[in-house]
């Protein structure tokens, strides 16, 4: 798959100093959705509002289907969507005119048709006429994405596409972006809903204090990093861990009441069954059994803290 | 699909864009003018106009239009061209149009004509009210249309420069009421500079407005305060400043881009 997006050694410092972007080297192939995800303040809006020409870059370069974002930005923004995090707008003006208005702004001939699609793949085609100020916060997250694609980009880059919108909403926004990817739209979204990053993604970029840390395949990350854990309800309870446990890694806790065993789940040898065993052996009785593998949450979470390991 | 290397696609949405947020308040915007331009020649015209002999040879009611007329475009033009752009910066619209493939020259383009527009169309509409009220005679018009398309557009580049620096609504306020609006009374809207005395006459000739207003007056009567060149030298000397500090804001980011 060839890369529809190539930055090179970017960097953002502010004029109050602060160094925003260190330099970030990431390639965005064609067709696919990736996930940035940083904590606030990482550096994801500024990364996106370089790409997309809001905020000028301290140094580096960043290609968009061929064409440099700043010696040859008339073809570079043609082929860029951009969905805001702000639901900026302007109140008076109606979904039709302000979509209108955002495919003129590209460049774009009037093209009724295909705006027409675009609001009725959107469910606004009904309010085509209502001016913004009287829609809901999960319409008026529509009517952006709507300005975004009017101009049908190559491109198409979500931030925080679910922040304040309801559950239905984003599942039905799930369903667009995969829609968009389908037709051969490259997705590039920030969430703070792991969850979104988890059921969208193919490829996951985690970003922290504007370093790049970690770009991956969404499956191979919750494989490599993943964890799972054992969790033992015990019979009886343990005033503390037999010695004969010593070759696990165990942690007793409910006043003795539950064992959780940490393994590596791509590991060969797990140990959970010479766990078990073990405690038929010691005479230690269990209730129950259940294990549970970390999230991408837990992977997140892990990683901008600086660990090397996710926990379950 | 290659870019075009001129997007006129951007800059007809911009304009349209302004034009109908102009066309939203309409009445308004043409009632202001045209109710202080009535109570001007209520003031001016008659009360105190009919007291008043001929100025160089003119009515006093029929002297003081071209002045009202660049009163109003004077801070008409600078307001709306001020409003148009800082109006998407403090609604955050303005990422759109830094995110489209416009270039600078466009964007100024369409906001400024935009502004432009309305400026006109205002000057226009005065023009009509005043002749309400007393007979005029236009021996320019061409000239009256080129100078009152000139210095629109010329008010509404200082008025786009005063929105970009402006942090807040009052502060788009603060040049056109107490810079503008003083020098226009000072420069000869309501008297020709040759009624004042000597030692004021050089002062009013610091004055930039003088120049205009006077130019703007020759359109009319065919006669100013200074040379119609030297007005249309000082007209265009103001413009290009705007335009080069408009051109210097697009190439610097300064207060659009981080």
């Amino acid at each position: 798959m060839s890369d529809i997006l190539t930055i090179t050694d970017l960097t953002k410092t502010y004029a109050s100093g602060l160094k925003a972007l260190k330099p970030i080297n990431l390639a965005i192939r064609r067709g696919e959705i990736f996930a940035l995800l940083g904590p606030n303040g990482a550096g994801k809006t500024t990364l996106i509002s370089i790409i997309c020409g809001i905020v000028t870059p301290s140094a580096g370069s960043v290609v968009a289907d061929g064409h440099d974002i700043q010696a040859d930005y008339r073809n570079a923004r043609m082929k860029i969507g951009l969905v805001p995090q702000e639901l900026t707008s302007d109140r008076w003006e109606t979904v039709w005119n302000t979509v209108r208005f955002s495919r003129g702004l590209y460049g774009r001939a009037p093209n009724p048709a295909f705006l027409e699609r675009v609001l009725r793949d959107l469910s606004l085609w009904d309010k085509r006429n209502d001016q913004l100020q009287t829609l809901s916060g999960g319409m008026k997250r529509r009517v952006m994405i709507a300005k975004a694609l009017s101009h049908e980009p190559m491109i198409l880059f979500l931030d925080e596409p679910s922040a304040g919108v309801d559950v239905e909403l984003r599942r039905d926004m799930w369903a667009l972006v995969r829609r968009l990817r389908d037709s051969g739209v490259t997705i590039i979204l920030t969430t703070h809903y792991i969850e979104e990053a988890e059921e969208m993604a193919d490829r996951i970029g985690v970003i922290n204090k504007g370093e790049l840390i970690l770009v991956e395949e969404k499956k191979a990350l919750l494989s490599k990093l993943g964890r799972k854990q054992l969790t033992l309800h015990l019979q009886a309870p343990l005033a503390a861990l037999p010695e004969g446990l010593g070759a696990w890694r165990l942690a007793l806790r409910d006043g003795g009441q539950t064992i959780d065993y940490d393994f590596d789940a791509n590991a060969r040898d797990t140990g959970v069954a010479a766990l078990l065993r073990r405690l038929d052996e010691l005479g230690i009785p269990f209730t129950d059994i259940n294990t549970q593998q970390s999230s991408l949450e837990d992977i997140f979470v892990s990683l901008v803290q600086g660990g090397k390991e996710a926990r379950p | 699909m290659s870019a075009p290397r001129f997007n006129a696609h951007g800059v007809w949405a911009i304009y349209r864009f302004e034009v109908s947020r102009a066309l939203r308040t309409i009445w308004q915007s043409l009632a202001t003018p045209v109710i202080t331009t009535a109570l001007y020649f209520v003031v001016f015209g008659s009360a105190i106009g009919s007291r008043m002999g001929e100025v160089d040879g003119v009515s006093y009611g029929a002297f003081i239009v071209p002045g009202l007329i660049m009163l109003t475009l004077f801070t008409e033009s600078i307001f709306n061209a001020a409003f148009g752009i800082y109006f998407p910066k403090f609604t955050g619209t303005i990422y759109e149009v830094l995110s489209a493939p416009v270039s600078s020259f466009e964007i100024v383009l369409a906001y400024v004509g935009a502004a432009a527009t309305k400026s006109v169309v205002l000057g226009l509409v005065i023009l009509a009210t005043a002749s309400l009220f007393v007979p005029i005679h236009i021996a320019h018009p061409l000239a009256m249309i080129a100078f009152l398309v000139l210095i629109s557009a010329t008010f509404c580049l200082f008025g786009f420069i005063i929105g970009i620096c402006s942090n807040n609504f009052e502060q788009m306020q603060v040049v056109p009421m107490l810079v503008v609006t003083p020098l226009t009374f000072l420069g000869g809207a309501f008297y020709s500079i040759s009624m004042l005395p000597p030692a004021w006459q050089t002062v009013a000739y610091f004055n930039p407005v003088v120049y205009l207003i006077s130019g703007f007056r020759w359109t009319f009567f065919g006669q100013g305060d200074v040379p119609v060149v030297t007005s249309l030298v000082a007209t265009l000397a103001f413009f290009f400043i705007c335009l080069g500090v408009v051109a210097w804001i697009f190439r610097t980011g300064y207060r659009l881009k981080n």
